[in-house]
């Protein structure tokens, strides 16, 4: 096990994958002079190059909608977007294009785009820069939505993304690009199949994704304090949803709380609570409960920000209102 | 001041629902009239006032499920005062109030009525056959939880003599009330007579030997069967009192009288106990003590008998005096099978005899023909092959 940060594992994914194979090639606002926004390319136009590394202009739909053509064409093209809330103008071709020519042709193209994007608050960045948007992205059939939330997730994902015939699009929580964590040894590529319980218990399922996780984590660990025994389930793959791992999780524990930083309304929690109701109702011994974002735009000032977000409090106080009267 | 109660509409009623009020405070009501309309688990029944009067407060809203003996209304009655104090503190009395069954579809309690339990101690509870009403939930919201249902279980079990105490002293409310009433309402008439059991007991013999050991038949069932061919000759017992008359019953439903381990009795239905053949009686009847003693009969059982045979011979009884399940009118007792000198063609030979009782509703019938019924029961105990 090596001890990296977010960004390195990242780093390491797309280094690995430029060396690998010369049809992949990566492009986005600032990957090439500057670096990339978040440092995950820095080094990398003196070591692959120009024709590789490619500075774009700053129009999402334009750079989006040529990594579909380069696609098209055979490439293995990186998009990278600096946040999902820029990621809208590129919308268009994402949904339009990139989600449905596979069916459109009858399967006679196919889309072979990743796109990374950054999501998530935390840093103080204000409402154009800090939404979490993935949930509406896993509501498009015909793509594969991922939330990396550990170092081993944020590299392995990237590179099993490149071998898929269709476009994944991978979301990166800005706030864990300067975590630290242990890289994990075993092949680097990892699945984007399947849920992960990332702490066993028994009394109570957090369900969460991304940046989340370890506020989660955090959570669980005071909750133990308590004698109340939570099993983190790390969602990893918004769609297609491994909705089974969810549902042991709860047929076990009998209570779940969903936590997600996009607004309650219409959230991907939200589609998980109604798939728990589907899948294990006679299994609950409480409603389902969700942590979300407070329904306003993510404020600039750092108390009104942490306000709004999902905080480790909040998921204690859910998690102990739905336990049984001997857990509180 | 009379209080109107929640009534008890069979022995393992213990709460109901008040659907609606169909009168106010401060409406005339007469005796017999229709007060409320109560939703039990079997069916929503309309239940009628015991008494005359202007009805003084209702103290049940609709929707509440409250235990059996609460009192949900005052009723002044006539003749008394205004406005007596009022015993805010519901007295609990087992009472047997006259009802008429109505035929409605069931009626969904308001959305206050719903128990607040989570799924999964729903299923628990159903799974350990709990009735999860009466436990205080502590889940969110006051729910019932998984928890609650298992320490209810626990608590069950650690207190479980007083839980059936509590039962039994139910049960023996319930058998107080409608034994009073039947010795209140009923004037009772009573006959017996001694039946030569040689030949019934002889073919029960043979008819045992042919049959293996689980499809033996006890004599008991040959009584049984005895009866309710009986009354297909004198239907007037079989037949239940209703707003002053015998109305005969369609089905012959014997009510076999079961007593159970931990005291008190029941007397479910056998149905149709005249068109079964003696081996389908065996088994329903088999099957009825098992269920009566394990506490779940179906509520036409409870409800259905149109009159009762009981059997004490067990414990030596020669004679049994019965008491009159209201508001049936007939009631049949067997004593103990015993062996008695017996004079037949000028010898005395000892013979297997039972001594049969009739106790009768004199309203519903007269002596003569309780006469007939139990010549003819007689008549059929000596032809037991055509039982």
């Amino acid at each position: 096990m090596t001890k990296i940060t977010y960004r390195e594992a990242v780093r390491a994914g797309l280094r690995e994958a430029l060396q690998r194979d010369s049809k992949v090639f990566l492009m986005g606002e600032d990957v090439g002079k500057y670096g990339g926004t978040y440092a995950c390319s820095n080094g990398f136009l003196d070591e692959f190059g120009p024709e590789r590394i490619r500075d774009t202009p700053l129009s999402e739909s334009t750079f989006v909608g040529a990594g579909i053509g380069a696609a098209l064409g055979g490439l293995r093209p990186i998009v990278e977007v600096m946040t999902v809330n820029f990621s809208l103008l590129a919308l268009d071709q994402i949904l339009n294009n990139a989600a449905t020519l596979r069916h459109m042709s009858g399967g006679q193209f196919s889309i072979p785009l990743v796109v990374r994007m950054a999501t998530g608050a935390g840093r103080q960045v204000a409402a154009q820069h800090s939404h979490s948007l993935e949930g509406w992205y896993a509501h498009i059939p015909g793509i594969t939505v991922v939330t990396p939330a550990t170092v081993t997730d944020a590299r392995g994902m990237l590179l099993t993304a490149l071998k898929n015939p269709d476009p994944v699009f991978i979301f990166e929580h800005a706030y864990l690009y300067s975590m630290e964590g242990e890289l994990e040894d075993g092949p680097p590529a990892v699945d984007l199949s399947r849920a992960v319980v990332r702490r066993p218990g028994k009394d109570v399922s957090l369900i969460t994704f991304g940046g989340n996780l370890w506020k989660t984590l955090a959570a669980a660990t005071r909750l133990a304090q308590d004698g109340i025994d939570a099993e983190v389930v790390d969602l990893r793959v918004l769609r297609p949803l491994d909705i089974d791992t969810v549902l042991a999780s709860v047929r076990t524990t009998h209570r779940a709380v969903v936590i997600d930083e996009a607004w309650r309304t219409g959230s991907f929690a939200a589609e998980v609570s109604a798939r728990i109701m589907e899948g294990a109702f006679y299994d609950l011994d409480a409603p389902v409960a969700r942590v979300c974002s407070e329904e306003v735009p993510i404020p600039y000032p750092k108390h009104l920000e942490d306000a709004a977000l999902p905080s480790v409090e909040a998921v204690l106080q859910t998690a102990r209102d739905l336990c049984p009267r001997s857990k509180k | 001041m009379a209080d109107f109660v929640m009534p008890t509409l069979g022995a393992d009623m213990t709460e109901g629902t008040l659907v609606q009020w169909k009168k106010q405070a401060g409406d005339r009501v007469t005796k017999g009239e229709i007060i409320a309309e109560v939703d039990t688990e079997k069916a929503a029944i309309e239940v009628e006032s015991h008494t005359t009067g202007t009805i003084e407060r209702l103290l049940t809203q609709p929707g509440d499920k409250v235990p059996v003996g609460t009192v949900m209304a005052v009723i002044r009655e006539d003749g008394q005062p205004t406005t007596a104090p009022i015993h805010e503190a519901a007295r609990r009395a087992a009472v047997t109030t006259p009802v008429h069954r109505v035929e409605v579809a069931p009626v969904s309690p308001p959305q206050t009525g719903r128990l607040r339990i989570s799924p999964a101690a729903r299923k628990l509870a159903a799974e350990r056959g709990l009735d999860p009403a009466h436990l205080q939930g502590t889940g969110p919201d006051g729910a019932i939880t998984l928890e609650d249902i298992e320490r209810a279980g626990a608590i069950t079990e650690v207190t479980k003599p007083g839980g059936v105490a509590d039962r039994q002293a139910r049960m023996r409310q319930t058998i107080a009330a409608a034994m009073a009433r039947s010795k209140r309402e009923i004037p009772h008439y009573y006959l017996s007579t001694t039946i030569d059991m040689g030949r019934a007991v002889t073919w029960l013999k043979q008819a045992n030997e042919a049959r293996p050991m689980t499809e033996r038949l006890l004599y008991g069932v040959l009584l049984i069967k005895a009866v309710a061919l009986a009354l297909r000759r004198v239907p007037e017992f079989n037949a239940l009192w209703k707003d002053g008359a015998a109305v005969r019953s369609e089905g012959i439903h014997i009510g076999a009288a079961i007593s159970l381990r931990q005291g008190g009795l029941v007397a479910p239905a056998l149905h149709d106990a005249d068109q079964l053949s003696l081996s389908d009686l065996m088994k329903t009847f088999q099957d009825l003590v098992k269920r009566a003693r394990a506490g779940s009969l179906r509520s036409s059982e409870m409800s259905d008998p149109t009159i009762t045979v009981t059997s004490l011979g067990e414990q030596g009884v020669e004679i049994v005096f019965g008491v009159i399940y209201p508001p049936q009118v007939a009631l049949v007792g067997f004593g103990k099978l015993v062996e008695r000198p017996w004079v037949t063609n000028g010898q005395v030979v000892p013979r297997p005899v039972v001594m049969v009782s009739l106790s009768a509703d004199h309203r519903a019938s007269d002596g003569h023909r309780g006469g007939v019924f139990l010549a003819e029961i007689d008549r059929l105990l000596q032809e037991p092959h055509i039982l």
